[in-house]
């Protein structure tokens, strides 16, 4: 470790300020402040009274993020390996297969190979989205003066983890591109965007490119093997084709995260244990997912979504996720505890209304974070107006 | 039959969002959305005018514009159809004058704060959009009325939402050439994208 810190300490001369690649110093900082915590210390009066700073929250936040990534890539390569042996195909048949075929034997009861499939999927995708990326995050970095920030790893992982296993490469590069330049860089980086980027990013090839995002279709990554999605097959009245405990484990099809809700729900316990993602938030989201399904419950209605009990509504798409992962990012939710509940709850409400009333979208969680990111300033200023009503008519 | 208003209520509000969806009344959306409470006082003002000049435009096409209205004093061949625009401007005037003077009278307040964009509600296209929709759309006197309310509530609820997040992105660090305006205008693109989400709900 000591070699890498002369290492970082020998290269400083180049990108500080004069130096030869001096506007490469935002990549340098980010790498290094990455590894070590930064060399400055505050001088004069501080403020901070704990040691949970940005960049811990953030690296927590990623790491946690591997949970369902495993969880999500081992059953992405699960059903692979088992569409394989049904269609009786022994080899990849893509460009994966140079060195799948060497490393697995694509069986479906061996976890390795599974496992290895599944990544096979997730890490291009991931590499693909963090490089293109950080490619415009340092450039935005070095020609505005600001630094990198660590936001991007989150951003990163979880605009990956929201895209179906299949998706081509450059349709990943494309839409983290419009995440992070649009959704973030524009009004001035980490922190002062009022959307989550990663959903931006994934909204954006959601409508721009609607046939390979729906939703509905199958996401099962071999060629020639076609199924549904589990809410799919509920829109259109079908048995779900998946039994609750294995949906609730996470053996069914579905974007690269969302599918196992058991590796979502420890990661939650970690992040909620840590205080960095909001419990009011969470609580808010399952509230007002079930009360609103309730409501659809005792309506009669042709439409099979109707009937739909919150327990599938929980475990299906990509509900747990979004409630863990994206409608509690820091920045772009509700700032006060009141304001929280309502943005939760908002949240929670136009998930199932979108997934139950609006034909055209089979899911809706994505829509509904978006939503209820929207409206979050509006909440937190009539919370905050309400606070001072309250504490000017108490004297 | 109420569900039937309730879902034109609903369509009108988020579905067929006046400014998210047809991205009509541009110019006061931009111009008045940068602080919240502003914002909520323009979008009752518009609720308040689109609430009764569709109902009352309703009326003028029905009985005396469309071809055969004015059958009941004995001119069943006339079609006035092509005095539309002009009469549906001639009644958001009125609408307006009288709306100021009100606000001038009882809320000071919002009207000093609304200065000139309140009189230019007359050409805010959303009224008139409102109005041409109700014509093309056949509504009848209630659905006309149930129509203007939603139009109005969808706009009102935009112009809150657009607002708060201008408020927010006060302390924003935008670059210098999109500050202002440019940033306004991809913030009115991404809220349009929200409500998206509503895009092919069939009520």
């Amino acid at each position: 470790m000591r070699k890498l810190r002369s290492f970082m300490d020998d290269i400083a001369p180049y990108f500080e300020e004069k130096g030869r690649i001096a506007w490469l110093y935002p990549l340098y900082e980010a790498i290094d402040t990455a590894l070590y915590t930064p060399g400055t210390v505050t001088d004069g009066a501080s403020h901070i009274r704990d040691g949970l700073d940005l960049k811990r929250i953030m690296m927590t936040v990623w790491a946690c993020a591997f949970i369902p990534v495993f969880a999500g890539s081992y059953f992405a390569g699960l059903h692979a390996n088992e569409a394989m042996a049904a269609l009786g195909i022994d080899s990849a048949n893509n460009w994966r297969a140079v060195f799948l075929d060497v490393l697995i034997s694509y069986d479906p009861d061996s976890y390795w190979d599974c496992l290895v499939h599944g990544l096979a999927y997730f890490m291009p995708l991931y590499i693909v989205v963090f490089v293109v990326g950080i490619a415009f995050e340092v450039w935005f970095a070095a020609k505005r003066g600001h630094e990198v920030n660590e936001g991007f790893f989150v951003t990163s992982i979880l605009f990956t983890l929201t895209l179906p296993p299949t998706t081509p490469l450059w349709m990943a590069a494309v839409g983290i591109t419009f995440g992070v330049v649009i959704g973030k860089e524009v009004f001035g980086g980490t922190g002062k965007n009022f959307l989550n980027p990663a959903l931006t990013g994934r909204t954006f090839l959601y409508f721009a490119y609607p046939a390979q995002m729906s939703g509905d279709a199958v996401w099962v990554a071999v060629d020639g093997y076609t199924g549904a999605t589990a809410l799919g097959n509920a829109a259109l009245g079908n048995d779900y084709g998946v039994s609750l405990i294995n949906a609730f484990v996470g053996n069914m099809a579905g974007s690269l995260g969302e599918t196992s809700t058991l590796a979502i729900f420890i990661a939650a316990l970690i992040l909620v244990a840590m205080k960095i993602a909001s419990w009011r938030i969470m609580v808010g989201v399952l509230l007002g997912m079930v009360a609103t399904s309730l409501l659809f419950n005792a309506i009669d209605s042709s439409n099979p979504m109707f009937t739909m009990p919150f327990w599938w509504h929980a475990v299906l798409g990509g509900f747990a996720f979004g409630t863990v992962f994206m409608a509690t990012d820091p920045v772009s939710a509700a700032m006060t505890n009141i304001g929280r509940w309502v943005y939760g709850a908002l949240i929670g409400v136009m998930c199932v209304l979108i997934r139950v009333v609006n034909p055209a979208f089979p899911e809706g969680m994505m829509l509904a974070i978006l939503f209820g990111n929207l409206f979050a300033p509006l909440i937190d200023h009539f919370v905050v107006q309400a606070n001072i009503k309250r504490r000017l008519a108490r004297g | 039959m109420l569900e039937h208003y309730l879902g034109l209520f609903i369509r009108a509000v988020f579905i067929e969002n006046m400014a998210l969806t047809f991205f009509l009344g541009m110019c006061t959306f931009i111009a008045i959305s940068k602080k919240i409470s502003t914002a909520i006082g323009l979008g009752v003002a518009v609720t308040v005018v689109l609430t009764i000049t569709v109902p009352v435009n309703n009326l003028i096409y029905n009985y005396l514009l469309r071809d055969g209205a004015l059958a009941w004093a004995g001119f069943p061949e006339i079609d006035l159809s092509f005095l539309g625009l002009l009469s549906y401007i001639g009644v958001i005037a009125a609408m307006v004058q009288i709306l100021e003077m009100f606000l001038d009278r009882f809320v000071p307040r919002l009207y000093n704060a609304l200065g000139v964009f309140l009189p230019l509600i007359t050409v805010n296209c959303a009224i008139m959009g409102a109005s041409l929709f109700m014509m093309e759309r056949d509504y009848t006197f209630i659905e006309s009325t149930v129509f203007g309310l939603g139009a109005g509530v969808g706009w009102a609820l935009a112009i809150a939402a657009l607002a708060g997040v201008r408020e927010k992105l006060q302390y924003s660090d935008v670059p210098e050439g999109l500050r202002g305006l440019g940033i306004t205008f991809i913030s009115v693109g991404l809220i349009s994208m929200c409500f998206m989400s509503f895009g092919g709900i069939d009520i």
